[in-house]
């Protein structure tokens, strides 16, 4: 049996509960400046989704760029599920994680033969798709969007990305996401190795999907309005522009990515109009110097911690 | 009864067609950059806002009639579609497609937000160039621009085909973009010819850009992104990479959107351009004139 309590993950879960706990103690002192705990909650919605982009662009290495039509499934879904029905927050945010899996399954599954370019404008396109569904659906309120009441707490927020992250790095170490890194380096020798192509890309990016899916539920259930232009392919490109600055294929390097971005963007939040330039220069000047991103495919790792906990568990294997 | 619908089917044919060509010139240009350099030119559809705009600044600022004003816009664009190609795309000829694609990603944010702050976020009108006289024939109407707009695209297209075609340069683009490599071994210097073909291409979108000015008399900085990627979608259907493929899907998804409209859901037209997109891409992912190429291990 493998052993769980090793070292580095003992510290690993320390610092979650620390940084939890300092933060909720700012929160409830009212120390904090609301507009520090919106980014906060915003870094980890980001966060969701830049990992969960990842499992599919860096691990599995198929080019999606049409992540915002998951959010937004999983926004809208939660939405009616919490405001119109009145179900408890916990099933709104699975509901529209479900749904959004589904969509990302019934997506995937014929468009996932596609390879690079072809595959990335046609998730645009399902992502463009959502959106103009979701505007011409006078249930969910059409082009003027859809107010909620706002549920997501600092806590919800946390923990629902602290599990998100912690079940896609497992996911990544696993026999699965072996395969599906395989399937990156290269398709065709890792076909012919007996990895069943399809079904690895097809899980990655239903998975993919589920979390985006679980960010859009967090997004809706906090920022009390969502509205289809949200879900515009601006954002899908955003949370790409996270994962590549991290360094695609890095988990920690999408996290990495997605603090920064955020950061950044509630930097300049007083200059708007330069915002998006900065952005674009920044991006074009990364990618002609340092395109493999900040920590490219490493990932940030507490493994000089763990050497006695490992011995301890090669000892027991 | 019967007459008016025969006569509605056949004006939405005539619109369809107008708009079909402003999206036939832009995937021309996707489509000649994709085939010679294998990247998604993703600004292509913020070059031609900036062609819109020059375009603009050349009829109310300079005075200029249309055909100087197109001209002037074709140049402005040409040129600005080198520089941006020097600048952002030839120090990643040779990094992986990610990298290129973002970096177009990147260059289009920058041109419309960098557009937003130079001429702001207001929308402007494009000042009437052309006459209001309509032409009816069996009671479908013409307008002097919509046949203004056709005539300009065709010839565009035909002076195009006779570039790639006949000339040394067009021979240069079509070796260069079957082979670089080999090309570059015969002497011709791929990196003039990957300009030109910037160049050509941004010309072709400043072109729309004027006539989309024209056609939908007002212009704003964004206005490039749903045209851009609808001329994307436009190029996929017709098999990126092949010039004839981008006219002939251009003028399609034109008529396609023409005919939805028609029906009363222009709401959904975008959405039957990406439905399309994805249809023609699961099911012959190299378009209607592609060929199938099979991959070698």
């Amino acid at each position: 049996m493998r052993n769980w309590f090793n070292r580095q993950n003992i510290v690993a879960l320390l610092g979650i509960v620390l940084l939890y706990a300092v933060v909720q103690g700012l929160i409830v002192f009212d120390i904090m400046p609301p507009f520090y705990k919106l980014t906060l909650i915003q870094i980890c919605i980001y966060i969701i989704l830049a990992t969960s982009l990842n499992l599919i662009n860096g691990i599995t290495g198929q080019f999606s760029i049409g992540h915002a039509g998951f959010m937004a499934v999983g926004a809208y879904i939660s939405a009616i599920i919490t405001a119109i029905q009145h179900g408890p927050l916990l099933v709104g945010l699975l509901g529209g994680a479900i749904v959004a899996a589904l969509a990302g399954f019934l997506v995937g599954l014929p468009t996932l033969r596609l390879k690079g370019d072809y595959l990335a404008i046609a998730t645009l396109g399902f992502g463009e798709i959502v959106r103009i569904i979701f505007l011409n659906t006078e249930y969910v309120g059409g082009a003027a969007g859809f107010t909620l009441p706002s549920k997501i707490t600092w806590t919800w927020a946390f923990a629902l990305m602290a599990i998100s992250v912690v079940l896609m790095k497992n996911f990544v170490g696993s026999t699965h996401g072996r395969a599906c890194i395989s399937i990156r380096e290269n398709e065709i020798a890792a076909e012919s190795m007996g990895v069943n192509t399809t079904k690895y890309k097809v899980m990655a990016f239903t998975m993919g999907a589920f979390f985006a899916g679980l960010a859009g539920g967090i997004y809706a259930n906090y920022f009390y309005i969502i509205q289809p232009m949200t879900f515009n392919f601006l954002l899908s490109f955003n949370i790409l522009v996270m994962i590549v600055l991290g360094g695609l294929g890095s988990m920690t390097g999408g996290i990495l990515g997605a603090i920064v971005m955020t950061l950044a963007s509630a930097l300049l939040a007083g200059v708007p109009e330069w915002r998006n330039i900065i952005t674009a220069v920044l991006l074009v000047l990364m990618m002609i110097f340092r395109p493999t991103g900040i920590l490219g495919t490493k990932e940030f790792s507490l493994s000089f911690l763990g050497k006695k906990g490992d011995k301890n568990a090669a000892s027991k294997n | 009864m019967g007459s008016s619908i025969t006569q509605q089917i056949f004006q939405q044919i005539v619109n369809g067609l107008s708009l079909g060509s402003i999206y036939a010139l832009i995937a021309l240009g996707y489509t000649m950059v994709y085939g010679i350099v294998k990247l998604i030119n993703f600004a292509h559809g913020d070059i031609m806002m900036v062609g819109a705009y020059s375009g603009w600044f050349a009829i109310t600022v300079l005075h200029l009639p249309f055909l100087p004003a197109l001209i002037f816009a074709m140049v402005s664009c040409a040129l600005l579609g080198v520089i941006i190609e020097r600048i952002a795309y030839k120090p990643l000829r040779n990094a992986t497609r990610i990298a290129a694609l973002i970096t177009a990603i990147g260059v289009s944010l920058f041109l419309e937000y960098g557009g937003m702050l130079l001429v702001t976020p207001q929308v402007r009108t494009y000042p009437p160039v052309f006459p209001e006289t309509m032409y009816s024939i069996y009671g479908v109407i013409f307008k002097y621009g919509d046949i203004v707009m056709l005539v300009t695209s065709v010839v565009l297209m035909v002076l195009l085909h006779i570039t790639v075609q006949y000339t040394k340069m067009g021979k240069a683009m079509r070796a260069v973009s079957f082979d670089k490599d080999a090309a570059l071994l015969m002497g011709i210097n791929t990196n003039n010819i990957i300009s030109f073909t910037f160049a050509i291409g941004s010309a072709l979108a400043a072109a729309a850009g004027v006539l989309m000015g024209v056609y939908f008399n007002t212009i704003d900085p964004l206005m490039g992104i749903i045209p851009g990627l609808k001329a994307f979608v436009a190029a996929v259907l017709g098999g990126i990479g092949i010039i004839p493929g981008a006219m002939v899907g251009g003028l399609m998804l034109g008529l396609i959107e023409s005919i939805v409209s028609g029906f009363g859901a222009s709401t959904w037209r975008d959405a039957v351009a990406f439905l399309i997109l994805i249809l023609v891409l699961i099911v012959k992912p190299s378009g209607l004139f592609g060929k199938n190429v099979r991959e070698k291990v």
